[in-house]
């Protein structure tokens, strides 16, 4: 029944973002929403900022491939679209390490198993020198720890709420197939509110 | 014990505490469009289930539906292939579609309330971040992504961690020239684009109480820019009047029943908050978005403020916003030139939002350097405002009159701006590129400020208009 599979520890190179309030225009440019699947939408993944700096580090050869993204404060804010992390997990982001993010953005993440770790700023900017540092480095998300290790330059602490992080790590953070289970306890709480037969007697 | 509406709402739609901590919650009203839905339909016929609540779950069009000619098929093959989808998911499923052939379609945080879908003490939810509008009546609305739109047709519930709760609290009566809009970017200018985060927001106070159930839409429509999660305002006699007679509110022989429910949902006295926060509504005044999030905003008598005046954490989003739309630090917002003027979407769409523009610009004319539109939240308030004469006045002033829709709100339909335009508009985001040009510029303000400006082809105080 469920699509979901244990998130325990994501390996992959990083591609740091820079700055704060990201917002999910920028991640998915709303003309690309404009379509009735997710397919190919990896391909326009940050399109207008990618079209106007030459420098972002979308369009850096050396970031192809890479699978943990490090960005900044408030990261996902503004529309609910879940064409953003669609979009970011068809480029092939599978986890996110920063300083906040917007609460949809994260909620849409966690629904399809993609780990958000939040990030203090302190520890962010030692983990963003640690990535320049060693380009190329496969880093080891550890969902249990809430840590991110860097071979050869350590280990560094993040958080990730109590609850997403139990349901990544067992495999339950599709909420789907949860909320079936309870179809009698639905039916009660929708026959005991007076709103759903229209406050009859 | 006393209670807020908040925790009332939330214990009424308990369906049963989940092993990751969150609840799950059943959700009284699912409304969809065509953006947000067509996948969610996928993934549950792919797992080979149905809508479990039909009848609970309503559907529009408005993101992508032209506001020019709305003659079928679309000029936009891509709209009309996901209008399609929409109709068809709609059809398969048994649920209510609000098409254009029904006459009743708009913006769907405008049609939920004018239909009386939209009720007090219920949760609401929909794949779209500005669904707190709903609040405006008591209820727990909220935004939600795709693959809650596929939860909520299968199970009509969200799994949800209960956020904090803060009320904001206004007292006081608003200036003349000072609307809802400008209260609500006055909190998001205070509290910041973030500082709603964890939190539902229960908007309370006699600014609030005094305000008009289309006022208290526009508040609640913003919660989320200053990162809410939700936000309400109690059900009152306002409240009632407004449902008393809707199409899908009660009917005669059981509103009064359903009224006293409803006002007994608001929160008790002595319900108890996690944080408060007050604003006095007297030092509201017009308000302008210089920058490039709703929190980045003066009052219109006020200049942009200086970077080094900026916290140090808003410093480098500070100097992008500058950079990007090509302003000064303490240069005045009054007088910016402004090319585009925009009066519509689900923030200030409504009847009074016209109605108030149309005062302002009745005999006069539109700056000629200004392209200007007004677009109504949906087809009932293209007929109403038709019917009171208010598309001549906005005609015969030098505006456009376009169909229902989200129009330029996000331009995700043929409604654009072109390369470095400026808009003066009345939605709720001014995000780079968010009005159709990826180096387009969005002045966010009051309806009667954008009219102001679209005379005056600049920004400008409004107050000197009257
Ligand atoms: S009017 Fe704008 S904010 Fe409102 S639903 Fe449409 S696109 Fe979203």
């Amino acid at each position: 029944m469920s699509n979901s599979s244990k998130v325990q520890k994501i390996q992959g190179r990083a591609v740091v973002l820079r700055g704060n309030d990201i917002d999910t225009d920028r991640i998915i440019p709303a003309r690309f929403l404009r379509c009735v699947t997710f397919d190919g939408l990896g391909d326009h993944a940050f399109e207008d900022d990618r079209l106007q700096d030459p420098n972002h580090a979308f369009n850096q050869g050396a970031n192809a491939g890479a699978s943990v993204l490090v960005v900044d404060d408030n990261f996902g804010c503004g529309s609910s679209r879940e064409h953003a992390p669609q979009a970011l997990n068809r480029w092939g982001i599978r986890a996110l390490v920063g300083g906040s993010f917007a609460e949809i953005f994260f909620g849409n993440c966690v629904a399809l198993g993609i780990p958000c770790l939040k990030m203090g700023a302190e520890e962010r900017t030692r983990l963003m020198a640690a990535i320049k540092a060693n380009p190329g480095a496969e880093l080891e998300i550890d969902i249990a720890s809430a840590s991110v290790t860097v071979p050869g330059a350590g280990s560094f602490q993040g958080e990730i709420p109590a609850g997403p992080q139990r349901q990544l790590l067992d495999g339950t953070w599709d909420a789907l197939a949860v909320l079936l289970e309870s179809a009698s306890q639905i039916d009660a709480v929708a026959s005991a509110l007076p709103y759903t037969h229209r406050f009859q007697a | 014990m006393a209670a807020s509406l908040f925790d009332k709402v939330w214990e009424a739609h308990t369906v049963r505490e989940l092993p990751s901590g969150q609840t799950q919650l059943f959700i009284g009203l699912h409304l969809i469009h065509e953006v947000t839905s067509p996948q969610a339909f996928q993934m549950l016929e792919e797992r080979g289930l149905k809508v479990r609540f039909p009848d609970r779950t309503f559907a529009t069009l408005d993101h992508i539906v032209p506001t020019g000619s709305q003659v079928r098929p679309f000029a936009d093959a891509l709209a009309e292939e996901m209008t399609q989808h929409l109709h068809a998911n709609c059809q398969k499923h048994g649920i209510r579609f609000f098409d254009l052939a029904s006459g009743l379609q708009g913006i769907v945080h405008v049609i939920g309330p004018e239909q009386g879908l939209t009720q007090p003490g219920m949760t609401i939810a929909c794949g779209d971040s500005h669904t707190s509008t709903h609040g405006a009546f008591g209820a727990i609305a909220f935004g939600i992504g795709t693959t809650q739109v596929r939860d909520v047709l299968a199970t009509q519930c969200l799994a949800m961690a209960k956020p904090r709760l803060r009320q904001v609290r206004v007292d006081g009566d608003l200036a003349a020239g000072v609307y809802a809009k400008d209260v609500i970017l006055a909190i998001i200018q205070r509290l910041g684009v973030k500082g709603g985060v964890g939190y539902a927001y229960e908007y309370a106070g006699t600014t609030f109480d005094r305000m008009s159930i289309e006022e208290r839409l526009t508040v609640c429509n913003m919660s989320i820019e200053g990162g809410a999660r939700c936000g309400y305002v109690n059900p009152d006699q306002k409240t009632v009047d407004y449902l008393r007679g809707r199409p899908h509110a009660p009917g005669d022989a059981d509103f009064d029943r359903a009224a006293k429910w409803w006002l007994g949902m608001a929160s008790d006295q002595g319900a108890t908050y996690d944080d408060l926060f007050r604003m006095d509504a007297g030092a509201v005044e017009p308000m302008v978005t210089w920058g490039i999030n709703p929190g980045q905003s003066v009052g219109v008598s006020q200049k942009i403020p200086r970077t080094a005046e900026v916290e140090d954490d808003s410093r480098a989003g500070h100097l992008e916003a500058l950079e990007f739309m090509d302003f000064k630090e303490g240069q005045p917002i009054s007088g910016v030139p402004i090319d585009v003027a925009f009066i519509g979407s689900c923030t200030n769409g409504r009847m009074s939002d016209l109605e108030i523009a149309a005062d302002l610009v009745r005999g006069r004319k539109v700056h000629p350097r200004v392209k200007a539109m007004v677009v109504p939240g949906s087809m009932l308030v293209a007929i109403e405002a038709q019917k009171r004469g208010l598309d001549k006045v906005f005609q015969e002033a030098g505006f456009e009159w376009r169909a229902a829709g989200c129009s330029m709100c996000l331009a995700m339909n043929p409604d654009k701006l072109q390369g470095r335009e400026i808009c003066a508009s009345s939605s709720n985001r001014n995000f780079k590129g968010r009005q159709g040009s990826p180096t387009g510029r969005t002045l966010l303000m009051s309806p009667a400020m954008v009219a102001a400006a679209a005379i005056a082809g600049e920004v400008t105080d409004v107050r000197e208009m009257f």
